[in-house]
């Protein structure tokens, strides 16, 4: 996903001036042949995202559009505040890149491992939040951030993911899609965990439940509307995602259909208010905290009986 | 109007202000008063009947804490009325303590949280550069904001990109939130970090005089991004605030208040 995603801008760079890519030092073999082909437009700021994200908020101000680029927590929580104030307030044309959410690092430690991300992002006034499953879905949430000048966040992954869904031409990333259908209870999830999701809904079968599945992307902003018929058409609504339960997307999900009349009751499945102090695979790290399919699987079957 | 009569309507403006909206950081505002006022007249490329001219000098004021000198200096250079100034700190008004751009024309940009202001500065002399556009992009920080990390990610970043259309000024009035600089975290040698740091780098003995600060910004450019250190006093301008710390804080009321205005009128240019 993540070198599709750079293919993307560095075309996108070349129809338009204004894109300007800076990196905190990190992207060795991903962003060389961007900064080969677009020198003047490629910044290496170094290992120092507080002014990266400040001067990426200077340089939009200027009429150009800026993407941050780093991995797991550096440029969101490191620089949280740059990106609050310089950024968001000034509604500043910068496109946050992080590479590696969730366990994408897994054996890399806590330190790489981005778990709170979606949370802090989506807070943010003005920020929109992309947490694409597939690789098509990173390069529609890149054009979609194009079409929207202002802050924008993306979580990218990058361990080879799989596509998930044919897009037809009129795919639309903002929306809410399904990959999967179902009668009983909806999965929704965002990034690379829907695999998992995918396969629990295999269990699931099994077990005689009926379970549809639906990719969110666009965890900010939610597209209320597909989620509250989903709300009024399933038993029960089921969040998955790489990241604390609280604040992320079970979290944006929960604030939406809370408000709604007679609405499915939520599951949300995410890390526990933990933090991950063990590594391994990023498979072996979904499975260690109850993410993998077979514990998305068991999660449902034991609060749908 | 000459730098030092604007520096002198800076102070009056201030004064009342933060008098009529018990406000503090008075004595941060009185110390940048001169550089605001010297930029302003000498230095700059502004026009305030078009805040958004491409072509204009940029500036920042990073140390958004001294923001009642910043809104004093726009009215009186012309970006909106005086009579505006009187809405600081009231309910409702967009004159909040610290700089903030949005309804007030002139203000390139909002800052308050300190080290953040300066490397956006550093930013937009970045994307200067990236265009090929000749405006130059100057920022005030204040020394206890030198602290700051960011400060220090910027320094290397202008140097390395080798901005010599940027201008830091550090307002060295040698005081923080809690005492002298010296004694909550020295940064001494300062100048010789800056140096080091790659930047051109020129000490104001009286950054509270013009014609000293007329010479350092008209020092001409050796390739390298520009710091000015002007050596300030804290609560310039009315005697009993200078170099003393609470004014940081406090608000002048009462004989204070008359006192201040008093002794601003004696020194009336």
């Amino acid at each position: 996903m993540r070198n599709t995603f750079i293919k993307a801008l560095e075309c996108i760079a070349g129809n338009d001036p204004r894109v300007v890519l800076l990196t905190g030092d990190l992207g060795y073999g991903v962003l060389n042949s961007f900064a080969e082909t677009f020198p003047s437009r490629y910044f290496n700021m170094g290992i120092s995202e507080q002014i990266m994200t400040s001067a990426a908020a200077g340089m939009a101000l200027e009429g150009n559009v800026v993407f941050t680029y780093s991995i797991g927590n550096f440029n969101t929580l490191r620089c949280m505040e740059q990106i609050r104030n310089d950024i968001c307030y000034h509604n500043a044309n910068v496109k946050i890149v992080s590479v590696g959410g969730g366990f994408s690092y897994g054996q890399l430690g806590m330190s790489h491992h981005s778990t709170e991300d979606i949370a802090m992002m989506r807070e943010l006034p003005h920020m929109r939040v992309y947490v694409p499953a597939d690789p098509e879905e990173a390069v529609a949430a890149l054009h979609d951030a194009m079409r929207h000048p202002g802050p924008c966040y993306f979580r990218i992954a990058k361990n080879g993911e799989p596509k998930l869904s044919e897009k037809g031409a009129d795919y639309d990333i903002s929306k809410i899609h399904p990959l999967r259908s179902g009668s009983d209870v909806c999965i929704l999830g965002c990034g690379p965990l829907l695999n998992q999701a995918l396969k629990a809904a295999e269990y699931l079968e099994e077990r005689n439940i009926s379970a549809g599945i639906c990719s969110v992307p666009c965890v900010k902003p939610l597209d209320v509307e597909t989620l509250e018929k989903i709300a009024q058409q399933y038993r029960m609504l089921v969040t998955v995602e790489e990241h604390q339960k609280a604040g992320g997307l079970g979290g944006a999900i929960a604030e939406v259909v809370s408000g709604l009349n007679n609405n499915a009751p939520l599951l949300r499945l995410g890390l526990q208010d933990v933090f991950t102090s063990i590594v391994g695979s990023h498979d072996y790290l979904c499975d260690k905290y109850e993410l993998s399919a077979r514990y998305i699987a068991d999660a449902i079957a034991s609060r749908m009986t | 109007m000459t730098s030092e009569d604007l520096a002198w309507r800076i102070r009056c403006h201030a004064i009342d202000m933060v008098h009529n909206a018990h406000a503090s950081h008075i004595a941060a505002a009185l110390s940048a008063a001169d550089i605001l006022a010297v930029l302003y007249t000498n230095v700059m490329r502004v026009d305030p009947q078009d805040p958004d001219m491409p072509e204009r000098d940029r500036f920042i004021m990073s140390k958004g804490h001294a923001g009642v000198a910043v809104y004093a200096l726009l009215a009186e250079v012309g970006f909106f009325p005086v009579s505006e100034l009187e809405r600081y700190y009231t309910d409702g008004s967009v004159y909040s303590g610290h700089v903030s751009h949005r309804g007030v024309p002139g203000v390139e940009f909002s800052t308050g949280s300190l080290g953040h202001g300066a490397a956006v500065a550093c930013g937009m002399a970045m994307a200067a550069k990236m265009a090929g556009r000749t405006h130059r992009v100057f920022t005030l920080v204040g020394d206890g904001e030198c602290n700051e990390g960011s400060i220090w990610e910027m320094a290397l970043v202008a140097q390395q990109n080798k901005l010599d259309n940027f201008t830091v000024i550090v307002d060295c009035n040698a005081m923080q939130a809690m005492g002298s600089c010296r004694d909550v975290m020295n940064m001494e040698p300062f100048a010789d970090k800056w140096r080091s740091f790659g930047w051109q780098t020129i000490e104001v003995a009286d950054g509270n005089n013009h014609e000293q600060l007329r010479e350092a910004f008209s020092t001409l450019s050796d390739g390298k991004p520009k710091c000015i250190l002007a050596k300030t006093k804290k609560g310039k301008g009315i005697s009993f605030m200078e170099n003393n710390l609470i004014w940081h804080y406090r608000d002048p009321q009462g004989d204070d208040y008359l006192r201040a205005v008093e002794e601003l009128e004696a020194a009336k240019p």
